[in-house]
């Protein structure tokens, strides 16, 4: 197991650059989930990492071992693509087993092996079916098994849950933790899922435009969001925004209030709204009221609600829960 | 089964047969009925310049009689012609796939300029066969070609080589160049198979540590496997048949003579119509059965798989 280091990390491509100078600390046997919206670059990081991408400037040390110029085979990671990338032409088992056996492991313990990966992904009745002939999940549980038989140092995964249903993208996630606490093994895991992000993470890396936005835990991204960008992208539905001079703030450019943090009256409160749109889900009701000069304003109340389109209804947000952020986006301590 | 048809299903049955009709009657005229004259002639005497002719049964293929045995099958000019066509169609494909191969995995890669190249390698096999083989006969001729020159200059040979007239080499140079004029087809046949590679796979391989050699003959060879056994039956069709290069380069000499050749010279410089259709006929059952054998190869494989 190792760390992994990124120390003014840039990557261009010809005078195009796409990361920005990324420093970043995974500590040993830590689940780091790097997140951030399509493009911004976090997929170019985890490929850096592998050494699938040359980097343009910086260093990556793995265990202390700087490998900016060693092959993706001797930096002794695994990685899961999003895409499985299982050779379509071999059994479950030679994909499992490709790199063994190239690497000139002996043939018991190779077998061991493979027997070993499949009964941890329940995958042993599957060994000698092709990829074609599994379901979208059974294919990302051999894409695992194929990174498990490395004993890799770093797992990496680029996005491994987006070609999945729904139901089944929230099974493999249980799995994916219980096979990082069975494993102990440091991953990073690529996602631009913010929920898988705060389910599955020890800390999350928050990226945007190619540049970290913030690090932390979970709860820390959610309580205390260090900018617009972190407090809007953590957290479902979307944290709300008023100018505060609507509200007569002075003292901040925006405040912020989270659409679980405003309690609803039908009598009395700071801001007055209409629903325009209730969304029933049973366990939660999402309010979204209009404002009219603070906008619109999303609400989230706990269990069933009665209240419905065209419903006056008076708001107060908990106010030790309001973020304030100065003209730059920047938080301001609370 | 008809009853269980539906109408939509026997509506859309009638117009399918309606469209295939034009192509089923040009199919009959072009193809099936030559064919079949053909096969019919290849019993009878027919000369050219002659509307009378007889049955004369098997006689064209193979006739034993007291001490002495005719037909094609008894003529050894058709068992070398046969000879030489395998021997053209086995060597000529070999090369050309294993040419073709090298060449679509360079032009697979990305370099600048690869468009251009791309285009480019194409031109000899966009030139007419009649054409380039003219232009090759030139270029091979003993007296004034220039190959014989550049060598000799390059003090290679010693002296000029009449490399189409020579019975040692003029089967090398026919193969030289069809090769020379059939890569690009393999080659565009295999890079369009190449193309359609999933690029993960590869990607996969360089964590795993697989070196590009390994990759090439565990990964990529099966991969295109399918497309390539495709492109080597089309080609070894065309070559089996091999007549216009042969024919322009060696003049018919009978030291590459191939079936198609001999069926040539049968029917028009010695005009037996009979002969001449016999030996098409063979060529015809010689396609079928490599056609069929290899159509069921490829079935069974499928199945397997």
């Amino acid at each position: 197991m190792a760390n992994v280091q990124l120390r003014g990390i840039r990557k261009a491509y010809g005078s195009f650059e796409t990361i920005h100078g990324v420093d970043l600390d995974i500590v040993d046997r830590d689940f780091v989930v790097l997140v951030g919206p399509s493009g911004c670059g976090k997929s170019t990081i985890l490929r850096l990492i592998a050494g699938l991408e040359d980097i343009t400037a910086g260093d990556m040390f793995i265990d202390g071992k700087r490998v900016n110029a060693d092959p993706p085979s001797k930096r002794g990671i695994a990685m899961v693509f999003q895409s499985y990338a299982l050779y379509p032409h071999m059994s479950v088992r030679d994909n499992i087993s490709f790199g063994l056996d190239l690497a000139k492991v002996p043939k018991e313990r190779i077998a061991a092996k493979v027997a070993e990966a499949a009964r941890q992904l329940e995958l042993t009745p599957l060994l000698d079916r092709l990829p074609r002939q599994l379901s979208g999940g059974q294919r990302q549980r051999v894409a695992i098994g194929r990174a498990i038989v490395r004993d890799p140092k770093v797992f990496l995964f680029d996005e491994p849950l987006s070609n999945l249903d729904a139901g089944l993208r929230v099974q493999t996630r249980l799995e994916l933790a219980k096979l990082h606490r069975d494993m102990k093994a440091t991953t990073v895991y690529v996602t631009h899922d913010q929920v898988e992000a705060m389910t599955l993470a020890d800390r999350i890396v928050v990226i945007n435009a190619g540049q970290i936005e913030q690090i932390g835990t979970p709860m820390e991204l959610y309580n205390r969001p260090a900018n617009l960008f972190v407090a809007g992208f953590i957290g479902s539905p979307r944290m709300n925004f008023i100018e505060a001079a609507r509200i007569g703030e002075t003292s901040c450019a925006t405040i912020g209030v989270r659409p679980e943090h405003i309690n609803v009256s039908a009598e009395s409160g700071r801001w007055q709204g209409t629903v325009i749109h209730a969304e029933h889900l049973g366990a939660d009701t999402n309010l979204y009221l209009d404002c009219g000069d603070k906008g619109l304003l999303t609400v989230r109340l706990f269990g069933e609600q009665r209240y419905g389109t065209g419903d006056v209804l008076h708001l107060s947000p908990v106010e030790d829960a309001v973020h304030r952020f100065n003209a730059e986006g920047r938080a301001i301590g609370r | 089964m008809a009853a269980a048809q539906s109408e939509l299903t026997r509506a859309r049955a009638r117009s399918a047969w309606l469209f295939l009709a034009p192509m089923l009657v040009v199919l009959a005229l072009t193809a099936a009925w030559p064919l079949a004259r053909t096969i019919f002639f290849s019993f009878t005497d027919d000369k050219l310049g002659d509307a009378s002719y007889h049955f004369v049964g098997f006689d064209n293929y193979f006739v034993q009689g007291d001490g002495y045995t005719d037909g094609i099958l008894a003529d050894p000019l058709w068992l070398s012609a046969v000879w030489h066509t395998v021997w053209f169609a086995v060597v000529s494909v070999a090369l050309e796939t294993a040419l073709g191969l090298v060449v679509a995995l360079v032009l697979n890669s990305d370099f600048r300029g690869r468009a251009l190249v791309r285009t480019a390698i194409l031109v000899p096999w966009a030139i007419p066969t009649v054409v380039s083989s003219k232009m090759w006969a030139w270029m091979l001729n003993d007296q004034l070609g220039i190959v014989n020159d550049m060598l000799q200059r390059a003090h290679l040979i010693s002296g000029p080589v009449a490399w189409t007239a020579n019975p040692s080499v003029s089967m090398i140079s026919v193969i030289f160049v069809d090769v020379w004029k059939t890569t690009p087809f393999m080659a565009l046949m295999i890079l369009a198979a190449l193309q359609l590679l999933p690029t993960d796979c590869y990607e996969a391989g360089r964590i795993d540590g697989v070196s590009p050699v390994k990759m090439f003959f565990k990964v990529t060879l099966p991969l295109i496997w399918p497309a390539l056994i495709v492109a080597i039956v089309f080609r070894a069709l065309d070559a089996l048949r091999v007549f216009d290069l042969i024919y322009l380069l060696t003049s018919g000499s009978n030291d590459t003579i191939s079936m198609s050749v001999y069926a040539q010279q049968q029917l028009v410089q010695f005009q037996k119509v009979g002969v001449g259709s016999a030996a098409s006929t063979l060529l015809f059952i010689v396609l079928a059965i490599f056609t069929a054998g290899t159509l069921l190869l490829t079935r069974s494989k499928n199945a397997e798989a």
